[in-house]
């Protein structure tokens, strides 16, 4: 699989990564290259095989649905980079 | 004091022939004489490391020690520590104080552990050789023109270079192994879940796992007894007591059975590193083991399924990192978008971009079931190659990397090449079972590794049999000219 350069973009966009308009050949090239190598599983059949998703083959605990950890906002938003009144600040999202 | 073992440190410390602050000033100084020159650690924590030894002094003299109390120990710079810088060796976490610790930092601090430092490592654990940090490479402490191997590199070289005595270190597709076995040192990647994954950074959540790195099977024993354990915070966190592993050290092998898999010596493995394992595999048969050949067909093609499930677990992990609530933002961001992409784009770096877009790629509309899907039914079957072979055999052995350690550089541009020093790594984690590297000669003058696999939660068995090893050789004994 050859990605081009609007392919590169379009997923750097889907990330949310801006990429530098030089790099981009470079990404399309190990980019290509990487899938190029992970296309080789396209060489066993997998018809009838159930993926497998973890490795041991266990259920989501449950637990009872009550408060289990304490209040620590100030704690966290102490390292965050814009706060106020308790808030996280991101800027403007509607005019 | 730098020369000896964690067992004979905690020997040392019971018959009160040297105090923890002492060891701990004297790992100190080695650490601010010798680690300029290799890259070990991103950050020293020295005046908390000798707050801690004074009170694990205080717990030896009141007669309340366990096996690690006052013994200086670095952890890798992923696992969170509460007032201390979590860099995760990324631009991204250069400004992050965990508010909290990891489990496994908090069972080894309640142990009585002292903690030196933060050893350097990969970009969020994505690299094969410790290029890829923010904060430099780390140089390995056999040749300093080589690589340390990743992602735990920095913890791998503090323990060869006997900067820490032991350390902790976290394996996704091999970042323990790799790194203990390009250093000359143990280090075990436990089963999936033994320990608590809370408060580590995570990569790709389906595989990681921490473990210990020390210089033996036996400190990797003491470690793993105080870092493993179920732990109600980590979802996947396996709930089964942890056995003593340290009982079952000195079990001699008499009727073990090792399966030796065709596949781990066929192309790409370096001579000297095939002599060296071979040998080893040898001196097992004189140990009493019985040697049998064993079938691993997919694990050819366990880097291409890796490099699909890593990747799409990575890209969907490090969402998480937006500019928003922690790390690293962009200066003036117009908009939200632009807050997003440019605090992004300038707080990881090529490596973890990549991977990033190939897992975003992989995940996408309509290329899902040709990747993700493909990946997960390859998986199952590179598990049950394993699951056929554990019913011929007790333990599986083999190289844990196809050669000795590579020079600064070398691999840089190609990431295939890169990804492709984990080969016999990253099955182990794919089917999410056990294996140590141990310490089994060198190649070209530089360290190389045997690994042994076993089966789910048979730490105790892998610990004993590379335990057994080293007390009939001294490979693990070695140490790096000027250290």
């Amino acid at each position: 699989m050859a990605l081009g350069k609007e392919e590169v973009e379009q997923i750097a966009h889907l990330a949310r990564v801006a990429v530098d308009a030089d790099d981009i050949p470079d990404y399309a090239r190990n980019l290509s290259d990487i899938l190029d190598f992970v296309e080789q599983m396209n060489a066993v059949d997998t018809a009838d095989v159930e993926p497998m998703a973890h490795p041991l083959d266990m259920a989501q605990r449950l637990r009872e649905d009550e408060v289990s950890e304490p209040d620590q906002r100030e704690r966290f938003q102490a390292i965050a980079p814009a706060v106020e009144a308790g808030l996280y600040l991101v800027p403007k999202v509607i005019d | 004091m730098h020369e000896k073992t964690i067992a004979e440190l905690a020997a040392g410390l019971k018959a009160g022939e040297f105090s923890s602050e002492e060891l701990t000033r004297s790992f100190l100084e080695r650490i601010e004489r010798l680690d300029g020159g290799l890259n070990c650690y991103i950050t020293v924590t020295a005046e908390a490391a000798l707050e801690q030894a004074r009170e694990a002094d205080r717990r030896i003299a009141a007669g309340e020690a366990g096996p690690l109390t006052g013994v200086p120990i670095a952890h890798k710079d992923i696992f969170c520590t509460e007032g201390v810088r979590t860099s995760c060796g990324s631009r991204m976490l250069d400004n992050f104080t965990a508010p909290y610790d990891a489990t496994a930092v908090a069972r080894l601090k309640e142990a009585g552990a002292v903690m030196l430092g933060k050893t350097n490592m990969d970009e969020f654990a994505m690299g094969s050789s410790n290029e890829t940090s923010f904060y430099g490479p780390v140089k390995n402490p056999w040749d300093t023109a080589a690589v340390p191997g990743g992602s735990s590199g920095g913890s791998a070289a503090a323990v060869a270079s006997r900067l820490a005595p032991g350390a902790t270190g976290t394996d996704t597709g091999g970042s323990i192994r790799q790194p203990a076995a390009l250093c000359g040192i143990t280090g075990l990647k436990p089963t999936y879940g033994r320990v608590s994954r809370w408060g580590m950074i995570a990569f790709a959540s389906s595989l990681d796992q921490g473990g210990p790195m020390a210089r033996t099977a036996e400190d990797c024993a003491l470690l793993l007894s105080g870092m493993a354990g179920f732990d109600r915070r980590d979802s996947t966190s396996a709930e089964r007591d942890v056995p003593d592993y340290t009982a079952t050290l000195g079990d001699d092998l008499k009727g073990l059975k090792i399966g030796v898999p065709t596949e781990y010596f066929g192309e790409g493995l370096d001579p000297e590193v095939k002599q060296a394992v071979q040998t080893a595999i040898e001196q097992y048969k004189g140990l009493g083991a019985e040697v049998v050949e064993v079938s691993l067909p997919h694990n050819e093609l366990s880097v291409p399924t890796y490099y699909v499930v890593a990747p799409a677990e990575c890209s969907s992990n490090l969402s998480r990192y937006d500019g928003v609530r922690f790390g690293h933002r962009c200066d003036d961001p117009q908009g939200l978008e632009d807050l997003y992409k440019r605090s992004r784009g300038e707080g990881f770096g090529p490596e973890v971009k990549r991977r990033i877009l190939v897992g975003t790629y992989a995940l996408s509309a309509g290329y899902f079931d040709a990747y993700y899907l493909k990946a997960q039914k390859m998986r199952r079957l590179i598990s049950d190659d394993f699951r056929k072979a554990f019913e011929q055999v007790d333990v599986i052995m083999g190289p844990t990397a196809p050669t000795a350690a590579f020079d600064i550089g070398a691999k840089t541009d190609d990431p295939v090449q890169m990804y492709l020093s984990d080969l016999y790594t990253i099955a182990v984690n794919l089917a999410g079972l056990p294996a140590i590297s141990v310490p089994a000669g060198f190649a070209g003058g530089r360290p190389t590794g045997l690994q042994i696999i076993g089966n789910y939660f048979d730490e105790a068995r892998l610990l004993n049999v590379a335990h057994q090893y080293q007390q009939a050789t001294d490979w693990h004994k070695r140490t790096p000219e000027g250290f």
